[in-house]
């Protein structure tokens, strides 16, 4: 008797303590506020925009649209891939709507600017959209998760596999812009590394509109490989213009840095065939990602990219170390964000690293024939699974404040 | 090898070549604005959106009911045109006698009116639309390799263009479209139908900015932004030809895509400037522009 008494004594004193706890930590105001920002409408719409925004809200309908019994709400904004756009969206999202954390994020001016933002506040971010590797490296926080893919796992993935094909010549078609700059040293790396050589380049404007004349360049630079380290609609008007100029049919080939699955639809086999590029998410892969492609086609009319995929996924891991650390406070689910590993449709064994880099398998694609298509989203086959400790800048060369002995 | 300005002439021919198939689209569009802006005293921004109507009247008449591309390369200027005549009765036309801001106001709007909800339709990405059967392939000329729809996109043009400039300047036709912008009234009693004519000339116009959507699509993407990328530099060549100077839009075009052209062998970064460069000299030198008549 003594002994239950004594039992029911401590039960009663710890259930106490973990309402205590709760009560302390638990939701603030009573609701998770989800932000979702990215280009909505521009050149990068596609590729993110209001796809990732339908992703996000599959993501939290299919969480039953309550954490630990706390509604789950969510608000976008089009950011015009301006950063002091979207800087200021987010700084109001988070001072007065009491947003816990922003999703999306496409161009990487505009999140390296919300970053700091973000930090300076103490919220949570979790990029899918952008590509430069500098955000989980001189530019990382300690608020801020990189989720789908970056520069360096671009230009090794797809660098790499080029050079050992025997593309050993390269000339660059840049985008005159940071991330052009960044993607096109991280390739020289590779290929300088990897025993070829850069023999020349073009620096062209962003949005350029034709690319006869550089095409042109590059068929007179005798390059074997033209490497297009831009995105976009700059990526699409190089490979048609490309395409129309007889460059592979005289020989050279071309390596896009940055191809988009919506890139790839948009312009149709017979422009892109044969053509390499590195992806962090295929929708044709598993039977898992066909589900989960099938369900978001019918709701947006079109397969996911990697960066809507990885925008589902992203959200999904944050409401689930919400629901496991019983609170939305940034410290806590950061730590739970990254202890936990990412299990679903997009990765296996996902990791959040220290310095905020998400690592999983990346894969490296070759885009089909039309003969070998069988309809109209089927356009790429995996060539090879890219694992994930190669895939991303190891944190032996990371320059992130965040990582030990830097 | 002999080398020009430390450029193989290759290279050189090879991007002159390119810049006069630019000039091709500069001039075809700065002539559609030339002919609106002189003979309706209305400054059309609409001009780039009804370039783009041209480019997706074409990828819908393919997709959706089989309207090839010569058949479309008639058709859509027509539907476009019809359009643009449309506007005018019901909206321009109320505003020939007010300032030419409130023109400029209209127009932009309505252009964005109309990318927006193309935006919202088919999305910015840009639909594909594949180079007609008979244009594919191209000739080595020596010093490159030239695409034949391209060198198909020069020809157009220039027939189309010298053909306007012909019907303008050398037709009775032209003589009262001239006579109309002049004095509309003396021209009025000579019992023609002046509204008529004005009406024809803003559909004349806008067909031309679609004929040059059309020969755009197979070359770049279909896509509701590709008008509003390209408006400003066909602007700055009407400026630089002399505002609504027929001839100055035709040569300015051209010799603006080759200067464009010949950037990007030089200096690549300067090449989206250059145009607007030499508009600042011109305007500086010669304010009514190259071939503009001096106030």
């Amino acid at each position: 008797m003594k002994m239950i008494k004594k039992l029911m004594c401590s039960a009663v004193v710890s259930a106490m303590a973990a309402a205590g706890a709760a009560q302390a930590k638990g939701i603030s105001d009573d609701e998770v506020r989800i932000g979702y920002l990215a280009d909505m409408s521009g050149t990068y719409s596609a590729l993110a925009g209001p796809g990732g925004l339908e992703a996000a809200k599959m993501a939290i309908e299919d969480f039953g649209g309550k954490v630990n019994g706390k509604k789950i709400t969510i608000v976008s904004a089009d950011d015009q891939n301006k950063p002091d756009i979207g800087a200021n969206k987010v700084r109001q999202w988070i001072d007065v709507d009491n947003v816990d954390m922003v999703a999306g994020m496409v161009s990487s001016a505009v999140t390296i600017a919300v970053n700091k933002v973000v930090e300076a506040k103490d919220k949570i971010s979790i990029v899918s959209g952008s590509a430069s590797s500098a955000i989980t490296n001189q530019y990382c926080t300690a608020n801020s998760v990189h989720y789908v893919y970056d520069t360096y796992a671009l230009a090794h993935g797809t660098g790499e596999a080029v050079v050992k094909e025997g593309g050993d010549s390269w000339f660059f078609l840049t985008a005159d812009y940071a991330f052009g700059h960044a993607m096109e040293g991280d390739v020289t790396t590779v290929v300088k590394e990897s025993g070829g050589k850069v023999v020349g380049g073009v620096r062209h404007p962003l949005s350029t509109n034709d690319f006869s004349s550089f095409i042109l360049q590059a068929q007179a630079s005798g390059a074997k490989i033209v490497g297009l380290a831009n995105a976009g609609a700059d990526t699409t008007n190089a490979l048609k213009t490309a395409k129309e100029f007889g460059v592979v049919d005289a020989g050279q080939k071309l390596a896009g840095l940055l191809i988009f699955l919506t890139d790839v639809y948009s312009l149709g086999l017979e422009t892109t065939q044969g053509l390499q590029l590195t992806t962090g998410f295929y929708w044709d892969r598993t039977d898992e990602t066909r589900a989960w492609a099938k369900r978001y086609e019918e709701r947006t009319g079109a397969k996911p990219t990697m960066v809507q995929a990885g925008v589902y996924s992203s959200v999904n891991h944050y409401l689930n170390a919400v629901k496991a650390a019983g609170t939305d406070e940034t410290s806590a689910v950061m730590a739970q964000m990254k202890k936990t590993p990412i299990n679903d449709f997009f990765a296996t064994n996902g990791q959040i690293r220290e310095d905020g880099r998400m690592i999983h398998d990346m894969y490296l694609a070759e885009v089909k024939k039309p003969s070998e298509s069988k309809s109209d989203w089927d356009l790429y086959k995996i060539l090879r699974t890219i694992p994930a400790d190669k895939a991303f800048r190891p944190l032996s060369e990371s320059k992130c404040k965040l990582v030990a002995g830097n | 090898m002999a080398e020009l300005l430390g450029f193989p002439p290759q290279v050189l021919f090879g991007q002159l070549l390119i810049g006069l198939i630019n000039g091709s689209f500069y001039a075809l569009l700065s002539l559609g604005l030339a002919i609106i802006f002189g003979l309706l005293n209305i400054i059309n921004f609409a001009h780039g959106a009804q370039y783009m109507l041209g480019a997706f009247v074409a990828w819908l008449g393919l997709n959706f009911l089989g309207v090839n591309y010569w058949v479309s390369l008639l058709l859509a200027p027509l539907v476009v045109a019809a359009i643009g005549i449309a506007l005018e009765k019901t909206m321009l036309r109320r505003l020939y006698k007010e300032d030419h801001l409130y023109g400029l106001l209209l127009t932009f709007g309505l252009a964005l009116i109309i990318e927006g909800s193309f935006i919202h339709f088919f999305g910015v990405s840009g639909q594909p639309y594949s180079v007609p059967q008979a244009l594919t392939g191209g000739n080595n000329l020596g010093f490159m390799f030239l695409p034949t729809y391209r060198a198909w996109i020069i020809v157009a043009s220039l027939i189309i263009c010298f053909g306007t400039w012909y019907m303008i300047e050398r037709t009775k036709l032209g003589s009262y479209l001239r006579a109309g912008t002049e004095n509309p009234q003396l021209l009025q009693a000579f019992g023609i139908n002046v509204p008529l004519l004005i009406t024809l000339t803003y559909g004349y116009g806008v067909a031309l900015a679609a004929f040059a959507g059309v020969l755009a699509a197979p070359i770049y993407s279909v896509s509701p932004v590709m008008g509003s990328n390209l408006l400003i530099v066909v602007f700055a060549v009407v400026v630089i030809g002399g505002m609504g100077s027929i001839m100055g839009a035709i040569v300015t075009g051209l010799l603006m895509g080759l200067i464009e052209g010949l950037t990007k062998v030089f200096y690549p970064e300067a090449s989206t400037t250059v145009i607007f460069l030499v508009m600042i000299i011109v305007l500086l030198v010669r304010p009514a522009g190259l071939f503009g008549k001096e106030a």
